[in-house]
């Protein structure tokens, strides 16, 4: 890492990362008796490709559910933007620009690419119920502009082909990718994405890899990103968590992470003397 | 043409007319099952309960007038107004969204995430409670309903019809009822709305994502509360509708309730899940029934209507349970 001032740094490949976007202090979340994530605190840089990795039942998924609110946990806050962020439902902090997508697809399996992608936008809409009701004029233009977004990521996802197919007849690899593109459609400030490469092929991965460092690229989006693959990770991310029994154990480029003495422990296993 | 061609023509359109009834009943289950997975058992008290609010506006009627006299020992029945219907249906539309707001505010929101047959016994509770709130709030008494809907049969379409039978056989016109060329009307028109309203609408759009995952819903900012109260108010409007079309039938009285047990061989027949299928089911069973007793009927001593619907409905649970139209149940070993 060049330069970590509060404003931000440089990468290695020369794309500039601003201030802290999101920021994580002491959270801890337990289940009953059981704690997911004890006292842990990182942070989210604006513009930035942001890993969290582990193994098996780490808590990375339960960390990424905190962000997104769909858990809510006894200790520690969250800042978002500079501001203390209060206890949220999920669809509030969707509301705040954070979208996401899940480890096990969450489509609207009924309905088209199109219209799923269209989803992304509802909270663009800003037309009332009876004005929607009528559907003239003021809704009828916005309906058109959000269309015209949701176009604009399908074709950046190169889904054309199947924007009128029902997802439920799509293959897996596909799926991943309308779900990947329904979050886009929100022109989301953080888009955080639950193993987004899990259960793809190799070839499904590079172009998931491909599309994540495009999309980071063309619209400047900030990515929080969950992975089991390391090679992938190293590959794809500026900055990488590492947690390991619900702590973090690492935290640093990928570089930096590879590495530290726990995380290889934890990776490749230590005899516990 | 024949008599007897004509007579079953006749038969059939009033039965087409009938399941147009029927389908408007099962719309109000379908809309409330898709959202939300709810079987609302208290659909057709929602019906009995709306045209009772309907007539005690229209009529200028004091709620709960019986429990303040009893209490009090005033006299007091009646404001001493007359509204005009389509004020009083305002009114009422309104009435079923605060009571769609309480139904989620205090029943179901506290309900999110049991099983299908939790939520199913809260709707029975919830029906009895409703029959015995609306009883006490307009009074047990049969009303008689009237917005101004045609009734009785039409002459134009007896007078029309009279010459098409060949010479010589006695045939005395079609006997079509008014009203239920009217509700068929106002059904047809309604079902188009909502079709279009769920297609074209963002809030159409955010009602199909919570049918399909709540989970998805929630990540691209849908307030589920929001939508659940949304489609209950939709099916307190469509059991208005159909309460005003029963109503105006055969008066408001609290066996308006039962034309719920009339809408479940529907919902076999179409699927829980299918819109288009409460219609198609509703046509199918409205002139199933009354072509068999026409034809059947007579055989096996009539009053087939009572079991028609239901034995067709038995049929389909056994051969094609997910219904016409209904999403196919498939397992995954």
């Amino acid at each position: 890492m060049n330069d970590m001032s509060s404003d931000g740094y440089v990468t290695a490949d020369g794309r500039k990362i601003g201030g802290v976007l999101m920021e994580m202090k002491n959270i801890t979340l337990r289940f009953g008796g059981v704690k997911a994530i004890t006292d842990i605190s990182f942070d989210i840089r604006e513009g930035e490709i942001r890993a969290i990795i582990g193994p098996n039942g780490a808590g990375k998924s339960s960390m990424l559910n905190v962000i997104s609110g769909f858990y809510v946990p006894q200790e520690g806050e969250v800042f978002y933007k500079g501001e203390k962020r209060p206890q949220m439902k999920p669809y509030e902090v969707a509301r705040l620009g954070i979208a996401r997508t899940f480890q096990n697809i969450a489509l609207f399996e009924g309905m088209s690419v199109l219209d799923n992608v269209m989803t992304g936008r509802l909270n663009h809409m800003k037309t009332g119920l009876f004005a929607q009701a009528l559907w003239k004029g003021k809704a009828e233009a916005e309906e058109v502009a959000n269309r015209d977004v949701a176009e604009k990521v399908i074709d950046f996802l190169e889904i054309q082909h199947i924007r009128k197919t029902p997802v439920s007849r799509l293959p897996y690899g596909l799926k991943k990718r309308v779900e990947l593109a329904r979050a886009l459609a929100a022109q989301p400030s953080l888009l955080l994405l639950d193993e987004p490469m899990a259960g793809m092929n190799v070839e499904e991965k590079e172009d998931m890899s491909r599309f994540i460092l495009d999309v980071n690229d063309e619209f400047g989006t900030t990515i929080a990103l969950i992975e089991h693959d390391m090679g992938v990770v190293m590959d794809l991310s500026d900055r990488v968590v590492v947690m390991d029994y619900g702590k973090k154990i690492g935290d640093g480029t990928p570089d930096e992470v590879r590495n530290n003495q726990d995380v290889i422990d934890a990776y490749l296993g230590v005899a516990h003397d | 043409m024949s008599a007897a061609f004509l007579n079953a023509l006749e038969v059939m359109t009033n039965g087409l007319m009938a399941g147009v009834l029927y389908a408007l009943v099962a719309l109000g289950f379908v809309l409330i099952y898709k959202a939300s997975g709810i079987f609302n058992y208290a659909q057709g008290v929602m019906a009995l309960f709306a045209a009772l609010t309907l007539v005690g506006i229209m009529e200028g009627q004091v709620p709960f007038s019986h429990l303040i006299n009893a209490i009090f020992g005033t006299e007091i029945h009646h404001f001493g107004w007359h509204l005009p219907a389509l004020v009083a249906i305002i009114l009422t539309i309104g009435v079923m969204v605060i009571f769609a707001w309480f139904v989620q505010r205090f029943i179901f929101r506290h309900l999110v995430g049991q099983d299908t047959i939790i939520l199913f016994m809260a709707t029975i509770g919830l029906a009895y409670f409703m029959e015995g709130f609306g009883d006490l709030m307009w009074g047990a008494d049969i009303k008689k309903l009237d917005v101004g809907l045609p009734q009785g049969g039409s002459f134009a379409i007896e007078d029309l019809t009279i010459g098409w039978a060949a010479e010589g056989e006695r045939f005395y016109g079609m006997y079509i009822d008014k009203l239920d060329m009217v509700a068929t009307v106002i059904a047809a028109l309604l079902v188009i709305s909502l079709v279009l309203y769920s297609q074209y609408t963002k809030q159409g759009r955010a009602m199909r994502a919570v049918a399909d995952d709540h989970q998805a819903a929630l990540s691209v900012g849908i307030n589920l509360n929001f939508i659940w109260v949304l489609v209950w108010s939709l099916a307190g409007f469509v059991a208005l509708v159909a309460g005003i079309m029963w109503g105006t039938k055969s008066g408001v009285q609290f066996s308006l309730s039962l034309i719920a047990l009339k809408a479940l061989p529907v919902l076999m027949l179409g699927g829980f899940t299918s819109i288009p299928g409460a219609i198609v089911g509703g046509l199918i069973i409205g002139v199933g029934e009354k072509l068999f007793e026409f034809w059947i009927g007579p055989l096996v001593g009539g009053a087939t209507e009572n079991w028609f619907a239901y034995v067709l409905a038995l049929l389909f649970l056994v051969f094609r349970p997910q219904g016409l139209f209904g999403e196919k149940i498939i397992e995954r070993v």
